[in-house]
């Protein structure tokens, strides 16, 4: 009985220990992490004195992640407007569509989807990419040189990313709204002033779109800061690169989720 | 000016209270290819690390040009790295640059240098190291020989003082090999640098350096010119410049008898 306990013991003390270490090497992560962000915001200047630079890197994150942000935001319009049509006409107000498929967009699906697909296209890329230079010794080499790398490599694209996320989010919920109008008005015959005037009426700047841009803002500086720190932390090897691309995905993921919630509290209390 | 351009006193590195280098003292003299030697693993990048300050000594110090390494600020140290070049071992091309804007990187980040005069410069580097003409391919497009060759290009694009060389020969064709061995005795005269050479490649390394360390158990375990080092009869040495398989360095890794060991597998 009493070797039972004290293996019971020996076994929970392990335990412990092994969650005290992945605590405490969370926190050294997340100190880390902010490290990073601080000495970005400080090395910044030379993002904007060169602004080609982060010219560049918003084609990168921005302009290349336009074809799956426009499909993906057209079909999400699409779905929203059978959805929410199949739901309105029960309570006979199908003209609230266009209200609905907007509100929709803007306050949450807009900034929230465009975040997780930016996370999955653009920050994978990110991390992959930094990652590799780290591996390839690119960054040594430019330390060697007297070259910043982050000024050089991780301000503009930092700035890219916060740049891109909004103008994206924008175009996602615009092209989403197309994507209802589609659905409701040429194929099931929803009126068409009813459409777009119910939407004029019940969608407020302050309200909806001016909370949505903030909520993309914020996504924009954490999933782009996410996957440079990932990137910027990765083991050199091709497995620590992998992984940590995977990282990337989850933890920007989550992030975004949580984010959300948190800013749609203050903005509704607020 | 002292004649030596880097001074190491004393020297002691470690990672988690293990020493990789312990009391190493090495001078470097101006104008002079001097190189490192030792197995994998004894620390010889580490030395060039310590020397472009992106580490620090845990004891003693390294001096470049006079000035303590480890006690610069981060301009101090971005100053010295300016009047040094670096070639890394698989040559750390900027993949996303073509082979033009790869050497031209420092000149364009470090200097006000006007477009026109950039370009001249960069032809005239390439030219040097006989590649002028793939200045507009991309890294990738490039052979193992090449690709080290543009580095080199990039590592003396500002004409630095100092050129550190982190095995310029490792994974090279014998042509390949005979061409950058050549370009580092010839740049270096040309600029009137210093050149560092960390290698292993006993052959190339003898036929351009005017004096070699040898590092072996964190420690300088020889000195000397290659002609004295050829003639040692210290065992270290004598089995590292002959290629010999057994001697001081060990052909079996620390290992439990061989006996007790298929004995102990059998028996599971």
């Amino acid at each position: 009985m009493q070797i039972i306990h004290s293996i019971l013991i020996a076994n929970l003390a392990r335990l412990l220990r092994s969650f005290g270490r992945r605590m405490i090497e969370r926190i050294w992560r997340l100190g880390a992490a902010a490290r990073l962000f601080f000495l970005t915001i400080i090395y910044s200047g030379e993002s904007f004195r060169r602004f080609h630079l982060t010219l560049r890197e918003i084609y990168f994150t921005g302009v290349m992640s336009l074809l799956i942000i426009i499909v993906s935001a057209f079909f999400v319009g699409m779905v929203l407007g059978l959805q929410g049509y199949n739901t309105l006409q029960k309570y006979g107000s199908s003209e609230a569509i266009g209200v609905l498929v907007a509100l929709s967009l803007v306050r949450e699906l807009g900034p929230v989807v465009t975040a997780l697909l930016f996370a999955g296209r653009a920050g994978t890329a990110i991390t992959a990419e930094i990652g590799l230079m780290k591996t390839t010794e690119q960054l040594s080499a430019m330390e060697m040189m007297a070259v910043n790398p982050i000024a050089r490599v991780v301000a503009p694209r930092f700035w890219a990313g916060v740049i891109s996320m909004p103008i994206l989010a924008a175009l996602f919920s615009m092209v989403g709204v197309l994507g209802g109008y589609m659905v409701a008005v040429p194929l099931i015959g929803v009126d068409d002033g009813a459409f777009w005037s119910q939407m004029q009426a019940n969608v407020d700047v302050r309200d909806d779109i001016l909370n949505g841009v903030i909520k993309s803002l914020v996504f924009g500086v954490a999933c782009t800061m996410i996957a440079l720190f990932e990137g910027f932390d990765a083991p050199p090897t091709a497995e620590g690169v992998s992984q940590a691309t995977t990282r990337t995905v989850v933890i920007s993921s989550l992030t975004v989720l949580g984010l959300d919630f948190v800013l749609t509290s203050f903005m509704i209390v607020v | 000016m002292t004649s030596n351009i880097v001074e190491i006193d004393n020297l002691s590195f470690g990672y988690k209270g293990r020493l990789l280098h312990k009391n190493i003292n090495m001078v470097f003299p101006r104008g002079k290819v001097v190189a490192i030697m030792g197995g994998s693993g004894s620390g010889k990048t580490t030395l060039l690390r310590l020397i472009g300050g992106q580490i620090k000594p845990t004891h003693g110090q390294v001096r470049v040009d006079g000035k303590v390494v480890h006690e610069q600020n981060r301009d101090g140290i971005y100053k010295l790295r300016r009047t040094m070049g670096m070639l890394f071992q698989h040559g750390a091309l900027f993949t996303d640059l073509s082979v033009f804007d790869n050497v031209a990187f420092p000149m364009r980040e470090l200097t006000d240098l006007p477009e026109v005069m950039i370009r001249d410069l960069v032809l005239l580097k390439l030219n040097a190291v006989g590649l002028r003409g793939a200045h507009q391919l991309m890294p990738t497009e490039l052979s193992g020989g090449m690709a080290r060759r543009v580095a080199l290009a990039r590592a003396v694009a500002i004409d630095p003082n100092i050129i550190m060389y982190d095995e310029p020969f490792a994974g090279l064709d014998p042509i390949s090999m005979g061409v950058i061995c050549d370009l580092i005795r010839s740049l270096n005269d040309a600029l009137g640098a210093t050149s560092i050479i960390v290698s292993h490649d006993v052959k190339e390394t003898f036929l351009i350096a005017d004096y070699v360390y040898f590092v072996a158990n964190g420690e300088v375990t020889a000195e000397g010119t290659p002609h004295d080092l050829m003639q040692s009869t210290l065992p270290f040495v004598h089995q590292f410049v002959h290629g010999e398989k057994d001697g001081p360095v060990p052909f079996h890794y620390p290992a439990a008898s061989y006996q007790a060991e298929l004995f102990e597998r059998t028996s599971r």
